[in-house]
């Protein structure tokens, strides 16, 4: 019997991370679609086990322990198709353990096909290792070189509108042909390499790279200049990442049978929950995911999706790589004491090489948390410079003309039209106040006007979105209610006034009485209210903009959460620091005093800690 | 009884260690199953695509990419060498001809009729493996590489720079606590694989590299002499292919710490034999750690496994703090608390108490802890 996938009721969903395997169990309870148990274990990729099905399996007995309910016989999940009190209905999974998908993409101009390319592979799921280009600056051999070092696990190469000259992307075909590359997993299969270029080069495609690799083609990438197909690409390096990649993994070959639909990379699963939540609320989102070694920042902005993977910023494994690209004056603006440089360093290197450890004291929280709004301003930095409408569009040239330009397109990220900023990642899912989650998101990406706030409450984003290309309905229930922590509202005026000045004046017609009042220019309030609607009338000031345009007065039903209503009037588009130093120390403990960020009475002195923990750096006996 | 584990480095006086020397593409392999080989022994070869370079004839003989087949002088494949004529056009009645010479030694390897380009490729550069260490080969893998197998001591660190070295092994400092400073560099250890306690300063391993020492062992280092080390800020702890000369392999982590006790007198226990080292580092999912590996002459001796029961944080273990606010510091476990505990910084985790040498008591998250490992 062929199993009616969107009529499950008792669903299991794994997640196989690099280091832990994380399953849950999502049941219709009462009509109702909730996830009801959660179970992990290490990872199983690696050596000794180098089989991830005993991961998947430890994770699920935790689940059987918890939850009373009996899944597997011995090693196979019972099927129960709607019968019986035991098993599932329904199992999926997504992956990326051993370092996920890694990429290459080629395109003819590196601001073009180049990029869609990027975004096809990106969006996907991928981590993009380079990009190489016509016009990339490197010469022929350094290309060879670097394909060769690269040993990517896929290439997908594009360049081209359909019907354009051949010759440039036949070039890039023959790069990749001297280079004859090797896949990373596996000495003997060949390299798969999807082409979605120029259809009218694709019989030399053919000749150059078929011999070579496993060579599949797919519809161009990008037909016209003012067009892009990112989907056929998409679903070719999915199918791909299972019947190549994935299949040469250890243990992944059984994993695969038992799932019940293919298994996908996880950013890509990610990407495919934070698009079903645009679509279905129509709202503009950004996500964003800040793991250990890297952070992905999804967005969908006019209906359109972006991905970025910031593949060296991260908490733990990349924490060095943080404090060395936002360099150590940006980290310690965030800190209200002092830092010695040498000591400081030390301490983020022993968190590279060591980096399951929990910071201790507060002081340890907060330059850790300082360390995240870097890296989180790094990647989301990254993300609107990629994030642009197509290059090149409006340009009545041809593809060699366009070597030339330098034009660049607007980037689709526009603060002011964002509705949901969703954090997910340690960091910001176990800060030990949500009000310390809110204050990381609204520092790092700055949101303007009026902004939701929410963070992923354990990181469930990946199975939910694999569960939403087949059951809609419990994915996008289990999201609302069991995913999503609602933190609250951020209300950002911008505009600038003097200092101390009103900024805008407000009514929140709170359930327990209406609450007025005034935001002055550098100051940050809290309002603490539920996950309701609220009624709230904002009026800013000439020159100031909540959204609606300057001074124009905003009547609005927005809601509270965890944390509650933040009023912002530090500035914007960008934070004021005081370039005094004992100033900005002050500043700062009076925003965290204001959004009641941290337990300021175990604090007895930030400077007299510190003096005693450089004490204890040194020789150590 | 509560308890907890700390990420674990092999210390291992005596063990059969087992290590796969693999090529980078499939080559020939040169020794058979059950060969005993040395450390210098290549086991297997191959041939990596020299660089290439491309020549865009269609525009230097000035015709029709589809016309460059037919001005070609030489085949593919065949060997050229620099400066040699690899095309010509048909001129004007024999006359104004023009022709296109290859920019290297090498091989022809294609010409496009779609883009009028030929690529040349330079010869194919010869990459040999060596055992790495003394053994037996346990395993041959057709054209790819050995499985070898070897009884020896193995001592791992927690990060490395710089690849493959071998030496003589000599232990410098008299205690593990001592640090390597400049003087104590010497010519005499020119080839050698110097141990240090707690920390080596960057004088002192800058003049190790003049001194052509194959590798440095301590227990500390500074991040930012590393930093001055490499020319630019270790982002993510991925090594092996720095180009050093002398590799480095810190036992402990950054800062001065000195080297555990059990590790430092392995080391003198191995003083004077031929080791290998390795500062080939991996801090992700397929984790990799540096390592010094000293093949072992007699069979006879007690082989010891990995025991992670030993990297158990048990009341009564040995451990030191690898997190502020006591970072650095060691003492003995007094008590495993089986419930959570909230920190000053409001985390709820896990904890352990903790008498430090000096005599005082601290709660400590155990995920900040790991063993010192004792004899």
């Amino acid at each position: 019997m062929k199993k009616k996938l969107d009529q499950s009721k008792v669903i299991l969903a794994t997640d196989c991370g690099s280091t832990t395997t994380k399953a849950i169990l999502i049941q219709c309870i009462d009509g109702e679609y909730r996830m009801t148990h959660r179970g992990e274990s290490p990872t199983t990729v690696e050596a000794p086990f180098e089989d991830v099905t005993r991961g998947v399996l430890n994770a699920v007995m935790e689940l059987e322990e918890l939850s009373g309910r009996k899944i597997l016989d011995g090693e196979m999940f019972i099927n129960t198709c709607d019968k019986g009190e035991d098993g599932i209905d329904l199992y999926i999974s997504t992956s990326s353990a051993g370092g996920g998908l890694q990429m290459m993409v080629a395109g003819v101009v590196k601001s073009m096909s180049g990029e869609s390319a990027q975004r096809a592979a990106l969006g996907a799921g991928a981590i993009v290792m380079d990009v190489l280009a016509s016009n990339d600056g490197r010469m022929y051999h350094e290309k060879v070189k670097r394909i060769r070092q690269l040993r990517p696990d896929m290439i997908l190469l594009s360049g081209g509108v359909d019907g354009g000259t051949v010759s440039h992307v036949v070039e890039l075909a023959e790069i990749l042909e001297s280079a004859n590359p090797k896949p990373r997993l596996g000495i003997n299969y060949k390299l798969p390499i999807i082409y979605a270029g120029n259809k009218k080069a694709r019989d030399s495609i053919k000749e150059k790279l078929s011999k070579i690799s496993d060579l599949e083609v797919v519809k161009n990438i990008r037909p016209t200049l003012d067009s892009e197909n990112l989907q056929p690409s998409r679903d070719k390096i999915h199918d791909l990442f299972m019947e190549h990649v994935m299949a040469q993994a250890p243990g992944y070959k059984k994993l695969m049978s038992w799932a019940d639909t293919p298994i996908m990379p996880t950013p890509g699963a990610v990407g495919e929950i934070i698009k079903k939540i645009a679509e279905k609320e129509k709202m503009s989102v950004l996500g964003v995911d800040i793991g250990g070694a890297t952070t992905d920042v999804f967005s969908v902005f006019q209906g359109i999706f972006n991905r970025t993977v910031s593949a060296n910023l991260g908490m733990s494994y990349s924490v060095c790589n943080v404090l060395a690209e936002a360099g150590i004056d940006n980290v310690a603006r965030w800190v209200p004491f002092d830092l010695d440089k040498e000591d400081l360093m030390n301490r983020i290197a022993n968190k590279m090489i060591r980096p399951t450890t929990i910071p201790q004291s507060i002081d340890e929280l907060k330059i850790e948390q300082a360390i995240a709004r870097e890296a989180l301003r790094l990647s989301f930095y990254q993300h609107k410079n990629f994030a642009v409408g197509l290059k090149g569009v409006q340009q009545e040239r041809t593809i060699s003309d366009a070597f030339d330009q330098t034009m660049s397109g607007q980037t689709l990220v526009d603060m002011m039209d964002l509705d949901l900023l969703v954090g997910s990642g340690g960091v910001l899912s176990h800060a030990p106040r949500r009000s310390q989650s809110a204050k990381m998101l609204v520092d790092a990406f700055l949101p303007q006007g009026i902004t939701q706030l929410a963070v992923d409450s354990i990181f469930m984003m990946p199975q939910l979105g694999v569960l939403s290309t087949v059951h809609p309905k419990a994915a996008v229930e289990v999201f609302e209610k069991d995913c999503l922590v609602r933190l609250g509202t951020v209300i950002a005026p911008v505009g600038k006034v003097k200092n101390d000045k009103q900024l805008m004046s407000y009514l929140i017609k709170h359930p327990e009485g209406e609450i007025e009042g005034t935001l002055i220019e550098g100051e940050i309030k809290l309002i603490k209210a539920d996950f309701i609607p609220i009624e709230c009338i904002f009026k800013p000031e000439r020159g100031i903009d909540l959204g609606e345009g300057e001074g124009e007065i905003i009547e609005k039903q927005i809601f509270g959460g965890e944390v509650g209503i933040i009023l912002d009037g530090r500035g914007r588009p960008e934070l004021g620091f005081s370039s005094d130093i004992d100033k900005r120390k002050s500043i700062l403990s009076n925003w965290s005093i204001a959004l009641d960020e941290y337990n300021e009475e175990q604090i007895y002195s930030d400077d007299r800690r510190m003096k005693e923990d450089q004490k204890l750096i040194g020789f150590i006996k | 009884m509560s308890k907890s584990y700390t990420p674990g480095l092999k210390i291992l006086k005596s063990t059969i260690l087992s290590k796969k020397r693999l090529l980078p593409l499939k080559g020939e392999v040169h020794v058979d199953k059950n060969e005993a080989i040395s450390h210098d022994t290549i086991v297997a070869s191959t041939k990596i695509p020299g660089n290439v370079h491309m020549v865009n004839l269609s525009k230097q003989l000035n015709v029709e990419p589809n016309g460059v087949k037919d001005l070609m002088l030489i085949e593919v494949d065949e060997k050229i060498v620099k400066g040699q004529v690899i095309a010509e056009s048909k001129g004007f009645f024999g006359m104004f001809k023009a022709s296109v010479k290859s920019p290297v030694d090498g091989f022809l390897l294609n010409v496009s009729d779609i883009t009028g380009q030929a690529t040349i490729s330079e010869p194919a550069l010869p990459v040999e493996i060596d055992s790495y260490i003394d053994g037996m080969v346990q395993e041959v893998f057709d054209k790819e590489g050995v499985l070898i197998q070897s009884n020896c001591a193995i001592i791992q660190g927690i990060l490395g720079v710089g690849g493959e070295n071998k030496g003589e092994i000599k232990v410098l400092t008299k205690t593990e606590q001592d640090e390597i400073i400049s003087d104590m560099i010497t010519p005499d250890l020119n080839g050698k694989i110097v141990v240090g306690g707690s920390y080596i300063t960057l004088d002192a391993y800058r003049k190790a590299q003049k001194m052509n020492v194959s590798g440095i062992i301590v227990g500390g280092f500074n991040y930012t002499d590393l930093s001055q080390l490499l020319g630019f800020n270790l982002g993510v702890a991925i090594t092996g292919s720095e180009n050093l000369g002398t590799s480095l392999l810190i036992t402990e982590g950054f800062g001065k710490i000195k080297m555990a006790r059990r590790t430092f007198k392995l080391f003198n226990s191995l003083e004077g034999r031929y080791g290998s080292i390795n500062g080939a580092t991996q801090i992700r999912a397929g984790v990799i750690r540096p390592e010094v590996v000293v093949a072992l002459d007699s069979d006879n001796e007690k082989h010891e496994e990995f025991n992670e029961d030993e990297l158990v944080i048990n009341v009564g273990s040995n451990v030191r703090v690898i997190r502020a606010p006591y970072f650095g510091k060691v003492g003995t476990v007094a008590e495993l608390p089986s419930e959570l505990l909230k920190m000053e910084s409001e985390t709820l985790v896990r904890v352990a108490k903790i008498k430090f040498e000096n005599g005082e008591f601290s709660t400590v998250p155990r995920a900040n802890l790991e063993v010192i490992l004792q004899d």
